[in-house]
């Protein structure tokens, strides 16, 4: 499977590096007409406000709803969590308006807050490393999305069909078990293709 | 659940990558780099240009004026500390600041020693000329470094000077044998242990920012090319005709920094860069890469 990573802005090499110790190809996306060649897109951690002005900028925003409509799956992690949400808490205007849920920034504070714990997560059989960084939360979701993991009782792991969301950086651990799960759906998507 | 480790730090560093940080002196300015698609802020009273003109000794920002950034923006906020001066730097994080710049445009609290780093959860970045200062500043506790450049002047020769100088030292340790390894980090005044782990990677274990000098689109694009993980502007862009216009062209510079049809694009119409300064017309005493090696 070819997966994209969004590389407007933000941790693209170590999504690229994931997805290859997961057994994909990795492809840094810099350009819509590039989606066309992949199986499945990954939307980095960055910052949220930098990325959605690029997208806008370089005509990614109907590009990736195309994307997603023909079936083939988005994965979002922090950031790009942020920018799949349809609606934000706050300010900041929402960008893809993907999934179904609405999304608070930052919300666990600053960077002197941030962390990194052991987190069950369905789908995967024992708890996965993962690193919280200036992190959005889920606050709520629609009835088509299922929640794949909790913190404290807060959401951090969404699936709604096709798209898949993280609060946190699955790409900074060595752990590759949540790309795994990705290139999955992206093998399904393209079976359902044919 | 633990936080201040050093992955989550280092993360956040990560996440800056592609990126350009912005000197801001005010809320106001805060909200012109954001709207222009900065990935962080760093608050500061005077931009390097204004330190060498004002003279003098320059210190940690007025936490009134980080406060009042932090307040107006949600993306990261640093702020610099001097030098070697711990208590400006747990100041700094007391306030909640995102990130530290252990920085030579300040005056150097301590000539000889910097700020053990580890000691706090916030993370640090700090400038490096050379293998043998990035290397010391990692083992300090740094989380990222930058290039130093020659802040203020607007003239990127000397951060291209770093970062070809860094990344050839990193090559060339790539290729030394074992024993060779041993002399080398004698020679570079650096622990063995990080320097086998440059050998073995072919990379600093941190993200490595171009800063000092950056004044136009095609500078910061130019060291992206050399391999900058992302760019600091500190004068170039509130010390410019147009500052909205020169933030968001470098931005775009620095994302699609091998599109030259678009860098010619975005750098039409912005009007006169910041004024430069000929390095080699700088008095040794005024040269602020020199200080905290």
């Amino acid at each position: 499977m070819r997966i994209g990573v969004l590389a407007l802005q933000g941790a693209v090499a170590e999504h690229v590096r994931s997805i290859e110790l997961a057994g994909g190809e990795g492809v840094a996306i810099k350009r819509a007409e590039q989606l066309a060649d992949i199986d499945g897109l990954i939307i980095p951690g960055g910052e949220s406000t930098t990325i959605g002005k690029l997208m806008r900028k370089y005509d990614f925003m109907d590009a990736i709803r195309t994307f997603s409509e023909s079936g083939k799956p988005v994965f979002g992690t922090c950031a790009g969590l942020i920018v799949l949400a349809e609606r934000l808490e706050g300010a900041e205007e929402p960008h893809l308006r993907l999934m179904n849920m609405t999304v608070a920034r930052n919300a666990f504070g600053r960077q002197r807050e941030s962390f990194e714990t052991d987190l069950d997560v369905t789908g995967i059989e024992t708890p996965l490393r993962a690193v919280f960084i200036r992190a959005p939360l889920i606050k709520e979701v629609g009835e088509n999305v299922d929640v794949l993991s909790t913190y404290k009782g807060e959401i951090v792991t969404a699936r709604q069909g096709n798209l898949l969301a993280s609060s946190y950086h699955p790409e900074l651990t060595d752990d590759y078990r949540l790309h795994s799960y990705f290139i999955e759906m992206a093998r399904q998507a393209a079976g359902e293709r044919g | 659940m633990e936080t201040g480790t050093s992955r989550v730090k280092r993360g956040m560093a990560e996440m800056q990558k592609g990126g350009v940080i912005m000197d801001v002196m005010s809320a106001e300015q805060a909200k012109i780099a954001e709207a222009a698609g900065a990935t962080a802020v760093m608050a500061l009273e005077r931009v390097p240009s204004d330190i060498r003109a004002a003279g003098g000794v320059a210190r940690m920002a007025n936490p009134e004026l980080v406060e009042q950034v932090m307040k107006v923006v949600s993306i990261p906020v640093m702020a610099k500390a001097r030098i070697g001066h711990y208590v400006e730097a747990k100041v700094l994080e007391s306030l909640g600041v995102d990130y530290i710049d252990e920085s030579e445009v300040l005056t150097p609290a301590d000539e000889v020693f910097h700020i053990d780093k580890t000691l706090f959860t916030i993370p640090f970045v700090c400038g490096a000329k050379d293998l043998g200062e990035a290397l010391r500043r990692i083992q300090e506790g740094a989380s990222m470094l930058r290039t130093k450049g020659e802040p203020g002047t607007g003239n990127i020769v000397e951060a291209v000077r770093h970062m070809r100088l860094i990344n050839g030292q990193i090559r060339k340790v790539q290729n030394l044998s074992k024993d060779e390894l041993y002399n080398e980090a004698k020679v570079l005044g650096v622990p063995y242990d990080l320097l086998l782990n440059i050998h073995e990677t072919g990379r600093l274990p941190v993200v490595n920012f171009a800063a000092g000098g950056v004044a136009t689109p095609s500078d910061a694009a130019l060291m992206m090319h050399l391999g900058a993980d992302g760019v600091f502007v500190g004068s170039g862009i509130f010390k410019s005709d147009s500052p909205e216009k020169f933030a968001r062209a470098i931005v775009e510079a620095t994302t699609h920094y091998e599109d030259y049809e678009l860098i010619a694009r975005v750098s039409k119409d912005l009007g006169e860069p910041m004024k430069g300064i000929d390095i080699s017309k700088l008095h040794a005493a005024d040269r602020m890469q020199d200080r905290g090696l």
